[in-house]
Parts: structure tokens; C-alpha cells; sequence
């Protein structure tokens, strides 16, 4: 009965195989419908607002911290008496590290739900799926994560820093540290690629070398090569913009293969105190983050975030970036909503310059030109105890400025 | 020169861990004919029991040696359940087990998300595994794959040993040569088919082991080995060992090569580029069993 089939067998293997490579290729694309431009559902006496992170897959490791900090900016506007008079109701959805999902639930939200505004999104990939669906339906994305700039979309709110707000200091930082020659480790997708490519400028005008370039598919646990390739370029410090859950995998190699953060320190800028700890400090004592705040930045309003977040997600959660300008960006708002003195859209965009937010990382001010905002860019070091502390600020909230127009070696980037 | 031979060693490392994903099936798929897909799921429960154990048992090495045989259990007890349960009553529709053990592999990943939360985890290595052997000048060799080499090339002796030596081994032997000449001869197949499944899925549990030493423990990490599995065993040549260890060596040496001089990406199309050509030119694999089955 079994044996035998020999061959049958083999080729229905193969067509499997087959099958399964391209199952894993495939993609749904969102259906286009008619761009009429949704409206808000304003009629109950709550306003309802979209929750869009990846719940499930290799980016859930970061994103759903990112969505407990929108549920508590909600639940203390809501303990405050909401926006304009109304309670705030959030519904999340769960992009699960797919980017056609991403799109499929944005349009869901903003179609079914009607929701005021979407908070979310980590990646550039889920990002660029969802941006049309926002700009078609001219609805609302306040998208919280830092990013490779060179994109200013009317209907996306930046929260987390632009290039020359965490890229470009870390650089800096880099060059006053005499390191000179960097070896680039990214994750292969829009944010490493764009990033790299600003980089690689940023470093032919100041007199760094690149020594090489490689690229991780996201979710990849495979580091063997690269990392032999970095220690064979006896490169001075790595910039790694890997994303999710292969930096585990990265800095175990790392380890393993004997670089140390004192040997070849490691910028990150993708790696906050959530993937510390999940990484674990053993790996990553000692390298640097690039950021534009820590757990540790000092200050009144950080020490109620923080302890407000610990007393509602427990002791042991740390807070990290991404979560603040998550944090930060449900403030902003409502604090926009109120000033236009209306949840549509386009009063809200109208009244959003100059709009500012008493935050965790410091004053942050609303750029209405380009939809970001003004942030204080910090380099951080990883403590034993999983903490990352600063070692270096700008002083002053950097202008956002996405398309690198104020750096002459950036022309000819966009 | 060191950067040469620290790359045929993480190439020969990458075998080591296609080798161990590929060994259980290699009984189960090679040997068996049975498409299991939920194999990698196997895996997965493997890595998660280091996670439990960990919690239980302070020290990460001490967990990490007691994880082995309890992995190896937990993921056999999984595979022969499995066979018992479903498998066996699908033995004359391969295309039904096929959809019905995807099934069972949807379900496990489901089961896990539920039982360990959706993010992906992580397990402590034990210091002895986080460190590298020194050997000259530059070159050194991360422990942690030293130790997954070795445990991939304990699993291949033992299994070989098992299969050569015991009366379990000439069983399975006797089974896959012929099934019905053995049950004429007084083999109980059934009982031997659930035993090779549980020694089959128990290798998977010990792959999952492995896996924790190099990255993140997930539901979804079983599928993303699956398909590397099938393609050692296939490659190697369905119902035999040494065809998939000379397989699993050579496409990793492979892929190692060509990525340090590409990308990654590249050096996964050029292996999978190979694969296609070799099995145009011989597509019953490198080995193939000779048996006098006229089935």
C-alpha cells in the first residue's frame, strides 16, 4: 500500500512545496471602492477612534505596547470628560504583521466604524499599505513610530521622530565618537532601505565609510552569515535598523561570534525598553539606541506617564518611544479637536500648527506644514537592569524636516 | 582564509539545523509516505517546552539538558496522538491527510497563541552556550552552534543505530520495504507506524530545542521550517538517512557561500534554483531505496 510510488510520491512533494512558497508570496489586495470620503460618526454620545496594531506575528513583540498606551491616553481623557463633550471609544484591530491586513482593517474603520481618527501602525510597509485607504477616504492616521522620513501625507499625523530627528543625531553622535567606518544590518523593507540610503549620504559627506550593506527578510532567525560579514569588515560601530523579533536573533549571534558593545557598539533604532527586555540585557549591555525619549528622561509629566502605564499594565512594563509618541499623539488630538472645535477632519488638520503637548519627552509642538512635530532627538545607552539611560540629547526640540531640505548632502535623496 | 573557513562553519551549522527539522521527518514523510504538515508545529512545541521549563527550573542550563528528552516526549506523545487520532485512518488518502494534518497545524498554532499569548517569546541561554570557542587568530566558534552540531549529529547516529540494531529499527525497516509481507510475517505495522511516528515527532521536539539557542520561540515558527524540511528530505531522497544528512550539509554550505558574496535573499533563490535543476536531473533524489515491491 506504501511503499513504492516512489516517484508519484516525490513530484506531489514537490507541488506542495510549490504550493507553499507561493501561498506565502500571495497577497490580498483591498478591493478599491468609491473615494466619496467618510464621514464621522458623531451621533451617538461617544466618538469612536481606530486602534490599528499587529496583535499577532513577529511585529507584536513592539506593537501591542504601543496599543495599551493608546488605551490609557483614552481611558484619561475619558476620566477627564472626553473631547468635546463626548466619551471616547477605541476599537482595535489587529493588522497581524500583514500589510494587506493593515489596509483591509483601515478601510474597515474607517467605513463600518466611522471612527474620528486611527491610531497606529509600526512599520513604513504597513504604513505605505494604509496610506492610500487614509488618503482616499480623507480620514485620519496619527502613526506614532519613528520613520526614514522623505513622505508628508495630508491625512497622517507623524508623532515619532523623522530622520533628522533620531538618524541624522545618531550619526552625529557616531562621528564625535571617532567612529568612522560603519557596517549597515537592516531588516528588507521600505524604513532600512530608505534609511540606509540616508545614511550612506550622510556618510560620504562626512568623511565616514559604509563598509557594507545587508538585508534580513523580516522575521528571519538566520545571522550567521551577516555577522561574520560584520566582523570581517572590522567595522567601527553597526547601525542596525532591524525590525520585530530578528533582533533576538541578530544580537545572540552577535554575542556569540564575540563583538562587544565596547569592541563594536551596536546603534539601534528600532530596540527600546520593550525589546530589552525581551531580548534580554545579557545581549545588549552596553549598546547605544537612538530615540527621542527613554523610561529614564526626567521631568514631571514623564513620572506620571510612567506610573500611570506601570499601575495600569503592571510593575515590571517598561515604557519606551514608540509608546510615548503613541501616548503623546491621542493628546495631540484632542487637543487639535478642541481647537477646531470639531471632529472633522479637515477643521482638525486646519487648527493642528502650533498645537502643543506638555509630554513625557518634553514640550512638543505640532508643525502644520508637514504634519510632524518638534522633538528633542536622545542617545541612550542599555543598562544591567534593562533601562536605557541618556547619554547624549540635542538640547533643544528639533524642527522636523522630512525631506531633509536644511542638510545640502541630502539633494537628490526625495 | 579565516573568513573562509568561519563561513563553511556557519554553513555547516545552518545543515546542522535543516538537519535536525529534517531527521523526524525524514521517518515520517521518507519512510512513512505521510505529508505531515503539522510537523513544524512539532517543532514549536518543542522550543515552547525549554519556555515552560525555564519558568519551572531556575538554571538555563540545567533546563535547557532537561528540556531534551522532555521535548522529545512531549512532541512524540503530540505525533503518535496525532497518528493514532487521524493519521492511521487515512493511510490509503494521502491527499486527505495532507489537508486534515494542515488542519491540526492551524489548530496547534491557534493553541499556542492561546496558551502563551500572540508575541513571540524568549528562552535565557545558559552562559556556556552565549560564548565561543577560540581557535585561531580571528576565527571562533559560537558554542551554541558547536552544540547544535552536535546534537544533530547525536540524533543521526542514534537514529541510525536505532533503525540498524534494534527490533523496533528492522520493523520499520521491514514495514516500509513491505507492508504487506511484514504483516504476513507477524508485525504488528499499526503499532510499529505509531511507534516510528512518536520517535519522528519526538525529533521535531529536539529540533524545537535547538531553534531556541538561535532565535525567537512562536506559534508561526514551525511553518517557516516546514517547507526547508520537505526540500531536505526530497532532495536527499524519500526512505533514506544519509541522503538528507549529505543534503542538509550541502545546501547550507551552499547558502552560506553564496550569501556572503550576495544577500541573503539571493542566496535563497540560488539554493532553491539548485534544488529545481538537481531534481530535473534526478527526481527520485540523491539515494533512492531499492525494494522489490511491485507496488
Amino acid at each position: 500500500m506504501l511503499a513504492g510510488h516512489g516517484r508519484r510520491r516525490t513530484a506531489f512533494a514537490l507541488l506542495l512545496t510549490a504550493t507553499l512558497v507561493l501561498a506565502g508570496c500571495g497577497s490580498k489586495t483591498g478591493q478599491n471602492t468609491s473615494a466619496a470620503g467618510a464621514s464621522v460618526d458623531t451621533s451617538g454620545d461617544t466618538v469612536k477612534v481606530g486602534l490599528l496594531n499587529s496583535l499577532s506575528g513577529t511585529m507584536a513583540i513592539s506593537e501591542v505596547t504601543v496599543r495599551d498606551a493608546i488605551l490609557l491616553a483614552v481611558e484619561e481623557i475619558n476620566a477627564a470628560g472626553g473631547v468635546l463633550g463626548k466619551k471616547i471609544e477605541p476599537i482595535s484591530e489587529d493588522g497581524a504583521s500583514d500589510w494587506p491586513t493593515f489596509a483591509e482593517k483601515a478601510e474597515k474603520l474607517i467605513k463600518e466604524n466611522g471612527v474620528a481618527a486611527v491610531f497606529g501602525c509600526w512599520t513604513s510597509a504597513s504604513r505605505k499599505a494604509v496610506k492610500p485607504v487614509f488618503e482616499e477616504n480623507k480620514s485620519l492616521l496619527f502613526y506614532p513610530v519613528q520613520y526614514e522620513g522623505l513622505e508628508q501625507s495630508p491625512y497622517i499625523f507623524y508623532t515619532g521622530a523623522t530622520t533628522n530627528q533620531q538618524i541624522v543625531p545618531g550619526l552625529d553622535y557616531l562621528k564625535s565618537q571617532g567612529k568612522t567606518t560603519v557596517y549597515l544590518v537592516g531588516s528588507d523593507y521600505v524604513f532600512p532601505r530608505t534609511a540606509n540610503k540616508i545614511i550612506k549620504a550622510y556618510a560620504e559627506a562626512n568623511g565616514m565609510t559604509v563598509l557594507g550593506e545587508d538585508y534580513a527578510p523580516l522575521g528571519s532567525t538566520e545571522f550567521g552569515t551577516i555577522v561574520n560579514k560584520v566582523k570581517a569588515a572590522k567595522a567601527a560601530a553597526v547601525f542596525n535598523t532591524l525590525n520585530g523579533d530578528s533582533n533576538v536573533a541578530f544580537f545572540k549571534e552577535y554575542k556569540s561570534a564575540g563583538l562587544t558593545a565596547a569592541s563594536t557598539p551596536v546603534v539601534s533604532v528600532s530596540i527600546a525598553e520593550e525589546e530589552v527586555k525581551s531580548i534580554g540585557t545579557q545581549y545588549l549591555a552596553d549598546q547605544l539606541t537612538a530615540w527621542n525619549y527613554y523610561q529614564t528622561t526626567p521631568g514631571a509629566a514623564n513620572e506620571k506617564f510612567v506610573a500611570a502605564y506601570k499601575t495600569k499594565f503592571g510593575a515590571d512594563k517598561p515604557t519606551s518611544d514608540p509608546m510615548e509618541a503613541a501616548y503623546v499623539s491621542v493628546h495631540l488630538w484632542k487637543a487639535m479637536v478642541e481647537k477646531a472645535g470639531s471632529f472633522e477632519v479637515e477643521k482638525v488638520k486646519a487648527a493642528a500648527d502650533g498645537v502643543t503637548y506638555d509630554a513625557p519627552e518634553g514640550l512638543v509642538t505640532v508643525d502644520g506644514a508637514t504634519q510632524h512635530i518638534h522633538k528633542t532627538a536622545r542617545i541612550g545607552k542599555v543598562g544591567a537592569d534593562g533601562l536605557i539611560t541618556e547619554v547624549w540629547n540635542s538640547g533643544a526640540p528639533l524642527k522636523p524636516d522630512p525631506y531633509l531640505k536644511g542638510y545640502p548632502w541630502a539633494m537628490g535623496l526625495s | 582564509m579565516t573568513v573562509l573557513v568561519s563561513q563553511l562553519f556557519t554553513g555547516v551549522s545552518i545543515g546542522a539545523v535543516l538537519l535536525l527539522i529534517a531527521l523526524g521527518l525524514s521517518l515520517t514523510f521518507g519512510q512513512m509516505g505521510v505529508i505531515n504538515m503539522a510537523h513544524g508545529e512539532f517543532i514549536m512545541a518543542g522550543a515552547y517546552t525549554v519556555y515552560v521549563l525555564q519558568g519551572a527550573i531556575s538554571g538555563a542550563g540545567i533546563s535547557l539538558l532537561v528540556a531534551l528528552p522532555v521535548a522529545f516526549l512531549v512532541a512524540g506523545a503530540l505525533g503518535a496522538a496525532l497518528e493514532y487520532l487521524l493519521i492511521r485512518r487515512l493511510y490509503a488518502r494521502p491527499l486527505d491527510t495532507l489537508l486534515v494534518t494542515w488542519g491540526v497545524s492551524l489548530i496547534l498554532q491557534q493553541l499556542a497563541r492561546d496558551i502563551f499569548g500572540a508575541p513571540n517569546v524568549q528562552t535565557r541561554a545558559p552562559d556556556w552556550l552565549t560564548g565561543n570557542v577560540p581557535v585561531f587568530g580571528d576565527l571562533t566558534l559560537s558554542t551554541n552552534r558547536l552544540f547544535i552540531l552536535a546534537l544533530a549529529a547525536l540524533a543521526v547516529v542514534g537514529l541510525t543505530l536505532v533503525l540498524r540494531l534494534t527490533p523496533l529499527g528492522r520493523r520499520i525497516r521491514a514495514v516500509v520495504q513491505n507492508r504487506d509481507l511484514a504483516a504476513v510475517s507477524g508485525i504488528p505495522t499499526g503499532r510499529v507506524d505509531r511507534l516510528t511516528f512518536f520517535v519522528g515527532s519526538g525529533l521535531a521536539g529536539v529540533a524545537g530545542v535547538a531553534l531556541t539557542l538561535l532565535g525567537p520561540i512562536g506559534p508561526t515558527m514551525g511553518t517557516n521550517l516546514i517547507i526547508d524540511a520537505f526540500l531536505v528530505v526530497v532532495v536527499g531522497g524519500i526512505g533514506t538517512l544519509k541522503g538528507g544528512v549529505i543534503v542538509a550539509f550541502v545546501l547550507g554550505t551552499l547558502q552560506a557561500l553564496v550569501e556572503y558574496t550576495t544577500t541573503l535573499s539571493v542566496a535563497k533563490v540560488v539554493v532553491f534554483v539548485a534544488i529545481v535543476g538537481f531534481l530535473q536531473w534526478r527526481p527520485q533524489g540523491l539515494f533512492t531505496l531499492r525494494t522489490r515491491s511491485l507496488a
